[in-house]
């Protein structure tokens, strides 16, 4: 990302808040909105960046957004007056990006919806970066932003303060999805392909922190630290316990950890914080075998009651048989009901080895290789599968 | 997530749609277009073809010549692909709901696959 690009994504929700504030509309300033910024990026990195890019920004999309509305209507009158007004003064940031996101994640747009949106309004991306990112053509993510701005058409830019809780978990799950897209990309995609988790870092850091907030950017954070030895140089996925750990970014770990701690201490607990203070868990163990598995069960077991689901009793299962060994462990899974997911025969394939069965986990690797819809899963659970059969 | 439709047509299917009044066919395509209007405006839609006849099919084989065509399978073959859907939606239970609007499910010849992705998750 260039200078000027990661200036235009900083102002982009500011402008648009600005203008949504000044003239209502949300879907006509935003359309003004990304005209400006296609302006900009032409001609600031030739002529240089204004002295008040914000207020560049604003002018220019106010401009366009008038020249619009002209083209609209041929109510010479009210034209006049509208294009008479002046230019709307530039707000505060961080409410009003929070506002935003809350407006893009609105419950009456599908979830795709939500998220190509806020990337678009609030990440200031354009629809090719969008998708490129989501490997889908740009006529798709070109439909989805224009339905989704006709539906929220007659929205009102404030929000009533009981809704804001729910709300505001929309947006997090909005945030979350963003990054694990990016997350469980493997390398080497497309070139010029947006960082999603750079971008959905960037939006939490913009989020009024505390709570669930801080929990989030804490579990992105140490997720993304270990992005660097996630992959090895063939593109294959390498599994946590053998992960090179002198290239998870320390930095990232630092602040991740950091941040947990101080949001444990200091607001009620919620799933996000959990799920990070699991990621620093495993962060601050220097080798596998350090990890504190006993701590990890108990956070699991606090999870499990907190927000329960499919995916967390399978990882307290890995967690209880790194405890209480692999049978144990076994017992456990048979007890729980799962569904016949991927991941619960690639647990299970797991466990048998460690356990000893080596025909009995060869055949379940392969079970998990037939069910999952990643090729690079495939591919290490083949692998895995045909370790075991060699003599 | 994607997903592929894959509609089949069979001897039944084909000698109803060469049976139909050209107000019916236009009718038949006419409940197409919607749906892919339909599919559009929800974004979900990436492409969607509806395939000629299976006579016009060529079989590709390579062997030690070099590539070789033979023309095939011909219309008694039991089922044929008819055309297909690429989708990117929500979940299989949304891509399942689709599938369900399309006509030739009636017959009961309409299968919903998911597409193998690149993303792969820390095990």
């Amino acid at each position: 990302m260039t200078e000027v690009e990661g200036l235009l994504r900083e102002l982009a929700p500011q402008v648009l808040a600005a203008l949504v504030r000044r003239y209502g509309g949300f879907d006509t300033c935003e359309d003004a909105v990304q005209e400006a910024l296609l302006a900009a990026s032409l001609q600031w990195p030739v002529e240089g960046v204004p002295e008040h890019p914000k207020g560049w920004l604003i002018t220019t999309a106010s401009r366009r957004r008038i020249e619009q509305w002209r083209s609209e209507t041929a109510r010479q009158r009210r034209e006049e007056a509208l294009a008479s007004a002046p230019p709307p003064e530039p707000v505060p940031g961080v409410d009003d990006t929070l506002t935003l996101l809350l407006l893009c994640c609105h419950p009456s747009l599908t979830r795709p919806s939500q998220v190509a949106l806020t990337l678009r309004a609030v990440g200031g991306l354009t629809t090719a970066e969008i998708a490129r990112a989501f490997l889908v053509p740009e006529a798709t993510i070109g439909q989805r932003i224009s339905r989704a701005k006709r539906l929220l058409r007659g929205e009102r830019f404030t929000l009533p303060e009981a809704e804001r809780p729910s709300r505001l978990a929309a947006v997090l799950q909005v945030l979350y999805l963003i990054f694990t897209e990016g997350h469980t990309a493997s390398s080497g995609g497309e070139l010029n392909r947006v960082e999603l988790t750079t971008e959905a870092i960037r939006l939490v850091r913009q989020l009024p922190p505390g709570g669930e907030v801080t929990g989030l950017l804490a579990l992105m954070l140490l997720t993304e630290a270990r992005r660097p030895a996630r992959v090895d140089a063939s593109g294959a996925l390498v599994p946590l316990a053998a992960q090179d750990r002198s290239r998870w970014n320390a930095a990232f770990i630092a602040e991740g950890v950091s941040l947990i701690t101080t949001a444990l201490s200091t607001s009620p607990v919620g799933p996000y914080q959990l799920q990070a203070a699991i990621a620093a868990v495993h962060a601050e163990a220097l080798t596998a075998a350090d990890t504190d598995w006993a701590e990890i069960l108990t956070l699991y077991d606090l999870l499990r009651v907190v927000a329960p689901g499919p995916m967390v009793t399978l990882n307290r299962v890995v967690a209880y048989a790194q405890v209480h060994g692999p049978e144990a462990g076994l017992a456990e899974l048979a007890s729980v009901d799962l569904e016949s997911h991927h991941r619960v025969a690639a647990v299970r394939a797991h466990l048998l080895e460690l356990s000893g069965d080596v025909e009995g986990a060869r055949e379940a690797y392969l079970t998990a290789a037939r069910r999952t819809l990643s090729l690079p899963e495939q591919a290490y659970l083949q692998s895995r599968a045909s370790r075991l059969s060699r003599p | 997530m994607k997903y592929v439709v894959l509609i089949y047509g069979n001897p039944e299917s084909r000698t109803a749609w060469e049976g139909m009044s050209d107000e019916q066919r236009a009718a038949g395509l006419a409940y197409y277009q919607q749906l892919n209007d339909d599919l559009d405006a929800s974004g979900e839609r990436i492409v969607s073809e509806r395939l000629a006849f299976p006579e016009l099919t060529k079989q590709v084989s390579v062997g030690d010549i070099g590539p070789m065509t033979t023309d095939g399978p011909f219309a008694e073959a039991k089922e044929f692909l008819a055309g297909f859907y690429l989708l990117d939606c929500e979940s299989f239970e949304r891509a399942v709901e689709i599938a369900g609007r399309i006509p030739e499910a009636a017959f009961g010849v309409v299968e919903v696959r998911p597409v193998m992705g690149l993303h792969g998750t820390e095990m």
